[in-house]
């Protein structure tokens, strides 16, 4: 079986590659990449005009299985995630039950096997029932193939805890990822402290609630020699603590997610609760601040926190609803369209971001097209419009940031080893 | 100057011209109070629900009073607030009223933003009659009203705002609606009560009663309602009263004709001494009354609006 792509634009950050040329795959391998090779194959696509790069590598979904299917399935979301181009993602615990213990991660694990069209990591819940009294059992779910930890949705409260779990993880060489968020300053808030919480009445929850606790687990885990990974950075005073950390060579790496480099608190105006999320849009400055970390490193990774909800959970007074948007199927075009056509970032920095850093953050062997790699790639056009409807999605839930907006962007084919699994319509 | 709008959400959205409206259209409703029949037939045949999901007496009677008074049936539905979890979601209950036929919600929510999801969900006309800390746009109209009754205007006038504006729905809709009408806005509490960036909406804010009251036409006297108040805003009442309540005394030092608000109910020694809620400036019981007037023309106003669309769509 042998497949070859023409006159694309490769990029592959990894192997220094930015040019247009051609790739021969061959069994699912990566056989040849050159200027106008000259090989017969039985499946042929001129991708002029269109960029090939690694599949996007999403290191934040919430596929809501086991539990919670009706919001979201292994099925649904990974078919949902190979339309976006991401075709790895790191599957959030905290689902019902959590993702806690060996047998655990088994049943989610058998629910891959049997249904997902995306490759799914998994991360093991740092306690037991995400409650943040005991710690889970850190070797047994590694053995099942957990490749991080974290009770993301919360924060480990009890300091001595979260001490333990960080040696602990760090003894195993697994990943610790921080939801960071401090629950008595955050206050039962439900938007960003600020004019936005004064002009629509609603509670706050202040920056302090997030960068307090980004500035605690970065100290412990620099005490703990752990690797942390600082999971969707929403303001400016994080950044400055990741920075400094990173300067100091502390092992902590950050995410953002599009809708914080994208929205301010101000798309809130009028309750709509497709703009509620946890941490909560933040200022024009916080805004500015990301795309400024995000140029210049402080910010390793774009994630797309894809939590999904259902209508009944959002439609509702803005108070009561869920936190939380879906993201998989916006996340490249929104980076698309907010970072590189806006020359915030550089085609490959881009990628760099979605694919190459956070592959090699999980330790996973992605990310590159050097010949010889399993081919796992997506061919987007990077200028073609569309716009994000609910008809458009077809993740589970539609609770998007984005509804109504047009986005540069479109993955044209993805491609999974020796197949083509995905295929824009045309 | 047409009212296009079917519901009554808040005064942000709404621009001088169409508060002025309201305002001029209250004025001609005012009378039908003082009739020996108190009654004129504008919304005859129409149905208004009071959808109360807090408890209210004043606002509840006082719309239910104004649309009796435009002839209109009135039925009051005090409700539980449902989460999501238990019992009817606000949207369906929503829908329910629709379908019953009615033609106007008056909702009442404790939580903010309830008015503006109702609005979204049901055809019929909305009118916010209180949503959580966000907006009471009737009560600020009636103060508006009454303000521009006793003073002849409300451009350039001083109105001094104290209490506890962080929680207050009534201090945002009059901080909207009185710096669209050009008065100066003086909000006053302890730092606490002060919500974050509020000066972005036009005020001044000063933690000094003295301050507040010195040159102001007007001070708007705002419940304390420690109950609401979880946690750490303000260590006692009886030092509130000290700090920050009206007295007699304090009085003396603000303009003689100062006119003194109070949305109701009063806590009598606690915001203001009864002396000063019983005093000549006190316009407190005349805000009640044209509380009556201004919900007669918002509830004409949208219901007539609505008319209007419905036509326009048939």
């Amino acid at each position: 079986m042998k497949l070859l792509i023409k006159n694309a634009t490769i990029v592959d950050p990894a192997c220094d590659v930015y040019a247009e040329l051609d790739m021969a795959i061959e069994d699912g391998t990566i056989s040849h990449i050159g200027a106008h090779i000259k090989e017969e194959a039985e499946t042929v696509i001129d991708a002029k005009g269109k960029v090939l790069m690694p599949g996007l590598t999403d290191m934040h979904v919430h596929l809501r299985e086991p539990g919670r299917e009706d919001k979201e399935t292994v099925a649904t979301g990974t078919v949902a995630a190979i339309k976006g181009g991401v075709t790895a993602l790191l599957a959030m615990p905290n689902t019902e039950p959590a993702i806690d213990t060996k047998e655990h991660v088994q049943l989610l694990k058998g629910i891959i096997g049997r249904s997902a069209s995306a490759h799914v990591y998994m991360a093991g819940a740092l306690t037991k029932g995400r409650q943040g009294k005991e710690l889970a059992d850190f070797a047994a779910m590694q053995e099942e193939g957990i490749i991080a930890l974290t009770d993301d949705g919360s924060s480990v409260d009890d300091e001595g805890l979260m001490r333990s779990a960080l040696r602990l993880a760090r003894e195993r060489g697994l990943l610790v990822i921080c939801h960071c968020e401090e629950k008595t300053l955050a206050n039962s808030g439900v938007v960003n402290l600020g004019l936005i919480s004064t002009k629509l009445g609603l509670r706050g929850i202040p920056c302090e609630a997030e960068y307090k606790r980004v500035a605690r687990d970065i100290l412990l885990a620099e005490e703990a020699g752990c690797r942390i990974h600082i999971a969707h950075v929403s303001c400016e005073k994080s950044l400055e603590i990741i920075a400094k950390a990173k300067k100091r060579g502390v092992q902590v790496t950050a995410e953002t997610a599009p809708h914080y480099f994208t929205l301010t608190e101000d798309a809130v105006s009028g309750y709509d609760t497709n703009k509620k999320m946890n941490p909560p849009l933040r200022s024009a400055q916080d805004k500015e601040a990301i795309c400024q970390a995000l140029r210049d490193g402080t910010i390793d990774v774009i994630a797309s926190d894809h939590a999904p909800h259902t209508e009944s959970e959002k439609e509702v007074e803005f108070d009561f609803a869920e936190f939380g948007v879906v993201g998989l199927e916006t996340l490249l075009a929104v980076s698309i369209t907010e970072l590189l056509h806006t020359k915030v970032l550089s085609l490959p920095g881009l990628v760099r971001k979605l694919s190459c850093n956070p592959s090699a953050i999980l330790g996973l062997c992605k990310a590159s097209l050097k010949k010889g790699c399993q081919a796992e790639l997506i061919i987007v056009d990077l200028h073609k419009e569309w716009q994000v409807t609910k008809r458009s999605l077809v993740s589970k839930s539609k609770n998007s940031a984005f509804l109504g907006r047009r986005l540069q962007g479109v993955v044209e084919y993805v491609i999974l080893g020796d197949r083509v699994v995905h295929q824009a319509r045309h | 100057m047409e009212w296009k709008r079917k519901d009554l959400l808040g005064l942000e959205e709404l621009d001088k011209e169409e508060i002025e409206l309201i305002l001029t259209t209250a004025e001609s409703f005012k009378e039908v109070s003082h009739r020996y029949i108190k009654k004129v037939p504008a919304l005859r045949g129409k149905t208004v629900v009071n959808l109360f999901y807090e408890p209210s007496t004043r606002t509840r009677v006082s719309f239910e009073v104004a649309a009796k008074r435009l002839s209109a049936d009135v039925i009051n539905i005090a409700a539980e607030t449902s989460s999501v979890k238990k019992g009817e979601t606000l949207i369906d209950t929503g829908r329910n009223v629709e379908a019953l036929k009615a033609d106007i919600i008056v909702i009442r929510h404790n939580s903010s933003g309830s008015a503006h999801l109702l609005a979204r969900n049901v055809g019929i006309s909305v009118v916010n009659g209180g949503d959580g800390w966000h907006e009471h746009p009737t009560q600020a109209l009636l103060d508006m009203f009454t303000l521009k009754e006793k003073l002849g205007r409300l451009k350039g006038l001083r109105v001094s705002i104290v209490g506890d504006i962080a929680h207050s729905r009534v201090a945002r809709s009059n901080i909207w609606g009185l710096t669209k009408l050009g008065a100066e806005v003086i909000i006053c509490a302890p730092p606490m009560l002060i919500p974050p960036r509020i000066e972005a909406m036009g005020v001044r804010i000063t933690h000094d009663i003295d301050d507040a009251l010195r040159d102001a036409d007007a001070i708007n006297v705002l419940r304390m309602q420690f109950e609401r108040d979880e946690r750490n805003a303000f260590p006692q009442q009886i030092d509130y009263f000290r700090h920050f309540g009206i007295s007699t005394e304090r009085l003396k030092k603000a303009k003689k004709n100062i006119i003194v608000m109070h949305p109701g109910p009063i806590n009598r020694g606690i915001e203001m001494s009864s002396e000063v809620a019983d005093s000549a400036n006190s316009v407190i019981l005349e805000q009640v009354t044209n509380g009556i007037a201004v919900r007669m023309a918002v509830l004409y106003l949208v219901s007539h609006a609505h008319d209007k669309i419905n036509e326009a769509t048939d």
